[in-house]
């Protein structure tokens, strides 16, 4: 399926040029009755030979605009497509339901496994209800309720994870945004089950990681994963939002940049042009990701699931040792 | 101009306003203080002479305005006198990313801090109780955690966890996460949060104590999880930057807002100390959590 222009991103101008003509062509073709499928069939290799130039040649700004394009699949038609049987649990039992984060239970390939991810909204109306995808402290309340719930069935946690960021926001501050947060990233370590977090789009900092400590992460090919938003990055920088490009140059926010960061595990390969055109491929080679990591976890003991994550973490640094004068407690 | 024959002089010899330091308007307003004879209240914009505001722990006598404090500062107000060893202080920052201008300002505040880093760890007695510490120091690229920090506070958790002792932990940190670690300083929110789990299973306690300012990823990370968590008066502490929230719903904040009396209100925090009483506070939670007084409890409880 492809897109309409409406939603064609500026680095694929060349591409819908080329549609342009072989839709011209065609129509002409039919009206005059000729037979042109030469001269489309040229034009349509050329088109697929740009589009493969295009996409192996992204800039990591091309590739967040890929993450946040509009018909990216969101958490909800990824779960209809990886898993079977979803049945969606509501609320932190604190305070009230988060539409902006959604968990259940579903099936992954007959295994029982609990999910969890943010939920965009597909039009203004669903986004307004939906908070932009932008959770709440009851949202990451909610979703460590469910992986808690999930460890105590000894059942793996699979989470699914696009967000600009945990909401900044009035109510978000007095109901403890930090706090919610924090605590969700420091019980996940603990879980005693397996968890594999996937960034399918936006991976925006602590509101990505309030769901995304596992033991295996993976991403999405044109996902993106950061400490900071590109804009918010460029505004501190460059006092200048607009400079998010040049941000997230200095940032390393790609797939790519985490693999060799050692920061995730795999990288997930997108269909050409993006998950949004082809959703269903997309899921299936999430889904075929997912189970090859999660077979072997499966296996492990807890305590070695523990130790094994502790360590993935505790690793990740850069940083040199002097010797130095004042040390007296070394361990 | 006419009007420059009428400026007064200035009455004392004192700090400059912040936009004659060169500061711009809009900019955080670095708030230590500068050497001086004199120096003028943040809040209450009085005069107060510079050895009064020593004697009175730098909290102003006229409004009780906290100022910052080193982290130096803090350990010495905090800790007893000769009890403190430092660990860990040759962990230097490097540049994983290659981000821009980085080195320069690790060197810079380096030189103007005198610290390798941003977080002093070590051990320490508070009333001859002995405990773990960690001290952040507003002063280095504003208290931000990249690498190193991380790497020190877990190293500093691990140490009590495998030691059996306490930690007391002192944040300060404007920005959270290090933007010029990108993804690396991210991690290290797991990376002190999961240390904390090794305290949880030894049941070891864990004082979180924040300053001004508390917040990002500092905050959303080891700094709220303390068993106890006390704060001091009006620090400001909170997830998201106030810039960021204003942006982002188009509305001014209400006065006192992520201020620690705001927290304390919002059921976030246990306790606001003031500053000439958190050492005796300190001393209390940490003797109150001592294993051998709880040992003996059980113990006459039982005869």
């Amino acid at each position: 399926m492809r897109n309409e222009d409406s939603y064609s991103m500026d680095f694929e101008k060349p591409l819908r040029e080329l549609e342009r003509q072989i839709k011209e062509i065609e129509l002409f073709a039919k009206e005059k009755e000729i037979d042109m499928s030469e001269e489309i069939a040229r034009l349509q290799a050329k088109e697929e030979a740009l589009k493969k130039k295009i996409y192996s040649e992204l800039t990591r700004w091309q590739k967040v605009q890929i993450a946040r394009h509009p018909k990216r699949p969101t958490f909800l038609e990824f779960v209809a497509m990886i898993f079977t049987d979803f049945l969606e649990l509501h609320g932190d039992r604190l305070f009230r339901d988060d539409p902006a984060m959604i968990g259940g239970l579903a099936y992954l390939d007959g295994i029982p496994v609990t999910v969890v991810g943010q939920q965009k909204g597909r039009d203004t109306k669903e986004n307004i209800y939906r908070n932009f995808g932008m959770p709440h402290p009851e949202g990451y309340r909610k979703a460590l309720r469910l992986m808690k719930q999930a460890a105590k069935f000894k059942r793996p946690i699979i989470t699914l994870i696009d967000v600009v960021g945990a909401y900044p926001g009035i109510e978000a501050e007095e109901r403890g945004q930090g706090e919610a947060v924090a605590r969700s990233i420091m019980e996940m370590a603990a879980l005693e089950t397996p968890i594999i977090a996937v960034i399918t789009g936006e991976g925006g900092s602590g509101g990505a990681l309030g769901i995304g400590v596992g033991d295996r992460v993976l991403m999405l090919e044109h996902a993106y994963y950061s400490v900071i938003s590109p804009e918010g990055c460029a505004s501190i920088l460059w006092k200048n939002a607009a400079e998010a490009p040049q941000a997230v140059e200095a940032l390393r926010v790609t797939a790519e940049d985490l693999l060799e960061l050692q920061v995730i595990d795999e990288i997930i390969p997108e269909p050409l042009g993006g998950a949004h055109h082809d959703p269903e491929k997309t899921a299936q080679i999430i889904k075929e990701a997912l189970i090859r990591h999660l077979t072997p976890l499966l296996e492990y003991t807890g305590e070695r699931l523990l130790a094994e994550r502790y360590e993935k973490y505790r690793k990740i640094g850069v940083f040199e040792e002097i010797e130095s004068d004042q040390e007296s407690t070394g361990e | 101009m006419l009007k420059d024959l009428f400026k007064p002089k200035p009455k004392y010899v004192t700090i400059r306003r912040p936009e004659e330091r060169g500061i711009q308007p809009g900019q955080p307003e670095k708030k230590e203080l500068p050497d001086g004879l004199w120096v003028k209240c943040n809040n209450c914009r009085q005069i107060i002479y510079h050895k009064d505001l020593e004697a009175n722990l730098k909290v102003c006598p006229k409004c009780n305005y906290h100022f910052r404090l080193r982290a130096g500062e803090r350990i010495a107000y905090l800790f007893d006198a000769g009890s403190v060893q430092e660990s860990n202080s040759g962990l230097i920052s490097k540049n994983p990313l290659g981000f821009p201008e980085y080195e320069e300002k690790v060197e810079k505040a380096r030189k103007r801090t005198g610290l390798n880093e941003g977080v002093i760890t070590g051990v320490a007695k508070v009333k001859n109780i002995p405990c773990v510490f960690s001290v952040m120091d507003f002063g280095f690229m504003g208290g931000s955690m990249g690498s190193v920090v991380g790497e020190k506070i877990s190293r500093a958790f691990e140490y009590a966890a495998e030691h059996n002792l306490p930690v007391v932990s002192v944040t300060a940190g404007g920005g959270g996460a290090r933007m010029q670690e990108g993804i690396i300083s991210l991690m290290q929110m797991a990376k002190t949060c999961q240390a904390l789990n090794r305290l949880q299973e030894k049941g070891i306690f864990y004082l979180s104590i924040l300053t001004d300012p508390t917040m990002g990823g500092v905050f959303a990370s080891f700094a709220s999880l303390g068993d106890v968590v006390i704060a001091e008066p009006g620090a400001l502490i909170g997830f998201a930057g106030p810039r960021v929230i204003e942006q982002t719903i188009r509305q001014t904040l209400p006065p006192g807002f992520q201020r620690s009396e705001f927290l304390l209100e919002h059921g976030i925090i246990d306790l606001i100390v003031e500053r000439k009483n958190l050492r005796e506070t300190v001393a209390r939670l940490l003797r109150f959590h001592q294993r051998d007084q709880v040992g003996k409890e059980e113990v006459s409880k039982d005869a």
